[in-house]
């Protein structure tokens, strides 16, 4: 078979026996050209020549109407925010639509040109083999062959060995220099700013709490005092958020009453899963259900998982109230809260 | 043969039957279904009247002194809060069994007579008090503070915008599009359903003015980029993306592929 | 006098340009190139328009953003965000749409470009494969193709988290969660990625590189190399008369080509811009500043990344597993990594994969239709099948709120019917198929149901046939009927190689592929066809036999 053998055959190939019918059909060719409106008649010709100046018209008048609405609509300060928010939406439609046209206008024009102007008639190019000519590729293997005999590698092991070697170990530096792109962990994920003392106080707004400010079915935001003056704040309010609800006490089981004050409960809102916020509490239900992957927990089974991806409960931070009488930690986090890890035990 | 039957057959007659089938079933559906029970206002005082609506349409579930039944709770020491906000957002009675009690649009008692029923329950035990007029103005509040505020107690549950959000087992937070001032503190206080009560000594009541101001504001401001899809977040915005901005230009490709006539 | 002087710069131009870059050469060569017309053919470019628009309004947006998480104090127009600490990057987002005339439309013409972007590369991608264009020679350009996808989806998620907002944020806790949970290494990974804790100072100018920088140079070079295989190859065609693999029948790229693309990217543009100008996409104002201690209801990624977010909300709790003092979290890795690796690797690998069915190492240069490759459109409808279920758990909560249903019901209904639909739509989509290749023969071999209905003096009653005129039937019969390699004989002399059946797997593969299949008529058959009906069409060729 010649170089077109890694073409498929398409025509109807050999015939086989004695019967004249060939084994496929055979291409008919190309059908006739059908001629457009705007190929025959010349008006039309004319009408399609208008209905494409006008839609590049039409993109002119679209830039215009951009380019007032961008200047007429200025975003005054002394407006109220409310009405500043309506400029605002204003100008991006009158702007975006007059974008719109003048983009569309030239787009539609040129196409409407195309298919209605420009000849249509279809027209053949021969495909030719991807693969070089047999001439080529035995030249081709000759130039490798000869060039590769002229480094000498083949004859000069230890050249090629060493040049490995060295190839190998080069990378190495682009890798190392990478080393500095963090600080190692630590045991920085399983520690919260948390401990014995820490009062907890309202999320965002502040200020301490008393027992008595919660109620059954109440749910109060925490973090831990202090924790805007910590170094880098975001960072611990990654790990140390806290939902302190308030439950009929008998409705508390065993693991978590060590930990309660007066059928009030403090648990990690981060979630176990991926770390997103575990805030939606169903009060009736006594659930908390995390909005990411819809992971919940059971309050009164110390925060176990009785649906979604999550696996381990909710941390639960113990408290107490101090002589003040506000909610304060018993103590640190008896275990690291949010995302599992490897390291995690 | 009657002007009548001679048209029996006419085109019509079929679809006029039917018209009126449906208006004649309609009509006495209307008719058997109970409507409210009002009282007669034989008592003067509030609580007195209070009391009667409340035997009449509250005491079959609730029990006869509020003490609760199986199915409801009871309502002593919720206070004329809970009832305000209950009753006057349609949820209570609640028309029919479900995962939650849905608001409905028809109130069936007029302001009066929930006043009435508010101080009824408001004297089985201390309990929320209804807000005054300026605990709730919205002009009043801090809407940056409110928005603060709003995005850590509230977003998670009803969504960034208060456009709702699911709760587990069909339960939902509900949209607080068009829900009066009054209504939204009287929810933060009395912790409706599966809403927890958010006390006056962990969310302040200047605090929770802040957070209606800033849902009034975001109610009231355009979304300056357009429409806003329900501020649903990026599942709508990529709807949208492929059935309209994807299938616009596979037309576009279309007629720019098809040939001309 | 004008047109000499035209002609005259013209001229001029084209001297100056040749004598310098050999442009006659470049002319010659290239401007009357053919390409083949069909609109399915433009699904990549609107991909490739798409990018040069996010290019743009890309450059656009770099002069007002600042890539800092650096703590300010927003003090602009936006009444809900007043004196409240916000980070540099979410401060200069809100001034761009706020306080700058355009900005707000640049920042949604390029949102919206970004989601068409991965649509468009879809789209087009699922064109290429049940056309079969990732055959050889094009396979490089299929797994060159496959990179772009993944690559458009991370530089998506790059993109929409640089604002630094609450729902982009709680999108980066769960990637960095992701990368926690790889064994062994993932604390060190997400420690280096992050400059430390989550969430840092450094990730968001890290991304910001690597969206600005180094993907959009990875991308030029990819999309060059694509375009570059596209040109030298020659692009597909669909079959039909007068077109063969040797040949492309079309309109020369000057002028007609040209006029086509450059309108249709001005359409692309367009259309976004219009989309930018009506539909309000990701309003961050509404979302606040990135803290970790909030979060919205319904938090989803962008639609591209959806797939993966609906994954983890299948999975169940039981895969986190304990190993001698560290914890395995199967739960995320399972869904994160090991799903859509699984998706991915086939998908690089399956011009391999029917390479090894059918044996067939010949050049193809023209499509197939889809239904004349039976199992090959249904294994693509069984994976179309999975990832839109994914899509959908990923918006179980928005699902469970505007239905009214139950998110946990969503939840354990699509839990099941993960594995079970795509099975069953991979069988429905074959059988469709191979009952479509059926219809075709019978269009041939019995020609068009024309409705008239004829009755001849004995009181027979039939439907005239109207036979095919040859070029549509073409068409319908030009395609090739590939063999099981087990079945393939000495005789065959469609030249198909056939390496003996290969190994088991390989013959077992292309008995899966090609055991049930329908051939294409052969003139013999129609000829035996026509013999059967002959007494009809002498009827329906005599004027006497039309009738009521």
């Amino acid at each position: 078979m010649s170089e077109s053998s890694n073409l498929p055959e398409v025509s109807g190939g050999s015939s086989s026996g004695t019967v004249a019918v060939p084994d496929r059909f055979e291409d008919p060719g190309l059908p006739q050209h059908r001629n457009r409106v705007t190929d025959v008649d010349a008006q039309a010709a004319r009408r399609a020549e208008r209905q494409v100046a006008a839609l590049f018209g039409l993109s002119a008048v679209g830039t215009l109407l951009a380019l007032v609405a961008y200047f007429a609509l200025p975003y005054d300060t002394s407006l109220g925010y409310i009405d500043y928010l309506g400029r605002v939406q204003l100008s991006n439609l009158l702007v975006g639509l007059g974008l719109f046209i003048a983009l569309f206008g030239i787009g539609a024009g040129a196409v409407h040109w195309v298919k209605t102007l420009m000849p249509d008639d279809e027209q053949i190019q021969e495909r030719h083999a991807l693969r070089g000519s047999d001439e080529d590729r035995d030249i081709a293997v000759a130039i490798f062959k000869e060039s590769a005999e002229e480094t000498g590698v083949g004859r000069r092991p230890l050249i090629r060995n060493s040049l490995i070697g060295a190839m190998a170990l080069a990378p190495l530096p682009a890798v190392v220099l990478l080393r500095d792109l963090g600080p190692l962990p630590g045991s920085k994920l399983s520690e919260t700013i948390w401990k014995r003392g820490t009062a907890l106080v309202r999320d965002p707004e502040g200020g301490k709490i008393k027992a008595s400010d919660l109620v059954e079915g109440s749910v109060v935001h925490v973090l831990p005092e202090g924790i805007e003056e910590t170094e880098h704040p975001l960072n611990e309010k990654a790990k140390a958020p806290v939902l302190l609800i308030r439950l009929a006490p008998g409705l508390l089981d065993e693991t978590s009453r060590a930990g309660a004050y007066q059928g009030i409960v403090a648990y990690s809102k981060i979630c176990t899963h991926m770390g997103c916020p575990v805030a939606l509490y169903e009060q009736q239900t006594h659930h908390l259900l995390c909005p990411c992957h819809q992971s919940t927990f059971d309050l009164t089974q110390h925060c176990k998982v009785i649906f979604g991806p999550a696996r381990r409960p909710l941390p639960q931070l113990p408290i107490t109230v101090d002589d003040e009488g506000y909610l304060v930690a018993q103590d640190r986090f008896h275990e690291a809260v949010g995302p599992s890890f490897w390291e995690r035990g | 043969m009657t002007a009548l039957a001679a048209r029996r057959r006419h085109p019509l007659a079929t679809a006029l039957l039917v018209m009126i089938g449906l208006i004649v079933t309609g009509v006495l559906y209307a008719a058997a279904t109970p409507g409210r029970a009002s009282a007669a206002p034989s008592a003067v005082n509030d609580v007195e009247a209070g009391k009667q609506l409340f035997l009449a349409n509250c005491a079959t579930c609730h029990g006869t002194n509020a003490e609760g039944r199986r199915n409801a709770p009871s309502l002593v020491g919720v206070g004329a809060a809970a009832v305000d906000f209950q009753v006057g957002t349609g949820r209570m009675p609640m028309a029919a069994t479900g995962p939650q009690a849905p608001k409905v649009n028809q109130v069936l008692y007029t302001p009066e007579e929930i006043k009435q029923m508010a101080a009824y329950v408001a004297s089985l035990g201390p309990g929320p008090a209804i807000p005054s007029a300026e605990d709730v103005d919205p002009a009043k509040g801090d809407v940056a503070e409110g928005g603060l505020i709003f995005r850590t107690n509230c977003a998670m549950c009803h969504n960034i915008a208060g456009k709702g959000g699911a709760l587990t087992r069909g339960k939902y937070a509900p949209s607080l599009a068009g829900v009066t001032p009054e209504h939204i503190y009287e929810a933060l206080v009395t912790g409706p359903q599966s809403m927890p009560v958010f006390t006056d000594q962990t969310i302040t009541p200047a605090n929770k003015r802040d957070i209606i101001a800033y849902l009034k504001s975001v109610e009231e401001a355009p979304a300056p980029g357009g429409l806003s899809l329900g501020s649903l977040g990026p599942v709508t915005e990529g709807l949208v993306g492929w059935l309209v901005g994807l299938g616009l230009l596979i037309g576009c490709a279309v007629w720019l592929g098809a040939k001309s006539s | 006098m004008t047109t000499s002087t035209t002609a005259k710069t013209a001229g001029g131009l084209a001297n100056w340009a040749d004598e310098r870059l050999g442009a006659s050469k470049a002319v010659r060569g290239l401007a009357r190139k053919i390409f083949p017309d069909h609109w399915s053919f433009f699904l990549g470019e609107v991909a490739l328009f798409s990018f040069i628009i996010l290019l743009l309004t890309g450059v656009f947006l770099t002069f007002f953003f600042v890539p800092s998480s650096a703590h300010t104090t927003y003090d602009g127009v936006y009444a809900p965000l007043v004196n409240q600490h916000v980070s540099e990057a979410y401060a200069s987002t809100i001034r761009l749409s706020f306080d700058i005339r355009g900005g707000l439309l640049m920042r949604q013409i390029h949102h919206w470009a970004a989601l068409l972007f991965v649509a468009a590369m879809t789209v087009h991608m699922f064109r290429v494969f049940f056309t079969g264009a990732f055959r050889k020679p094009r396979e490089l350009n299929w797994v060159i193709g496959c990179v772009l996808v993944l690559l458009g989806i991370i530089e998506g998620f790059l993109g929409y988290s640089l604002p630094d907002d609450l729902l982009s944020g709680t999108g980066i806790r769960i990637a960095s969660s992701i990368i926690l949970a790889i064994p062994i290494v993932g604390s060190y990974l997400s420690f280096f990625l992050f400059g430390g804790e989550f969430p840092g100072e450094m990730f968001i100018p890290r991304i910001y590189t690597i969206h600005v920088l180094l993907l959009p140079a990875i991308f030029l070079a990819l999309i060059g190399a694509h375009l570059t295989m596209v040109f030298l190859q020659k692009h597909t065609q669909y079959p039909g008369p007068g077109r063969t693999n040797k040949n492309v029948v079309g309109l020369p790229f000057y002028p007609v080509y040209m006029a086509k693309q450059g309108g249709f990217f001005f359409i692309v543009f367009g259309v976004i811009t219009l989309l930018s100008a009506l539909v309000t996409i990701n309003p961050i104002w509404n979302y606040g500043t990135y803290d970790p201690s909030p979060v919205s209801a319904g938090s989803q990624p962008d639609w591209y990344m959806g797939f993966m977010d609906g994954a983890v909300r299948l999975m169940t709790g039981w895969g986190e597993v304990h190993l001698w003092g560290n914890t395995l979290s199967l739960n995320i890795l399972i869904p994160a990594l090991v799903v859509p690796g699984l998706m991915t690797i086939p998908l690089f690998l399956y011009p391999w994969i029917e390479q090894a069915a059918t044996g067939d190492r010949r050049e193809h240069h023209l499509l197939d239709r889809p239904r004349n490759a039976p199992t090959r459109t249904g294994l693509g409808a069984m994976a179309i099948t999975f990832y839109i279920l994914l899509l959908i758990a990923g918006g179980n909560d928005i699902l469970a709120v505007l239905l009214r249903l139950s998110i946990n019901d969503i939840t354990m209904t699509l839990r099941v019917l993960v594995f079970v639909l795509p099975p069953i739509v991979y069988w429905v989509t074959k059988r469709i198929c191979l009952g479509l290749q059926r219809k075709d023969r019978e269009s041939v071999l019995h020609g068009r149901e024309t409705g008239t209905i004829v009755r001849t003096e004995t009181g027979e009653h039939f439907e005239v046939h109207e036979p095919l005129d040859e070029f549509t039937r073409w068409k319908l019969v030009q395609h090739e009927s590939y063999q099981p390699l087990a079945e393939l004989t000495a005789e065959d002399a469609s030249g198909v190689r056939r390496p003996g059946g290969g190994s088991t797997w390989k013959r077992r593969l292309s008995n899966f592929y090609f055991e049930e299949r329908v051939d294409p008529v052969t003139p013999a058959e129609l000829a035996a066809a026509h013999h059967s009906h002959g007494e009809h069409e002498a009827i329906e060729g005599s004027p006497a036999g039309v009738a009521h």
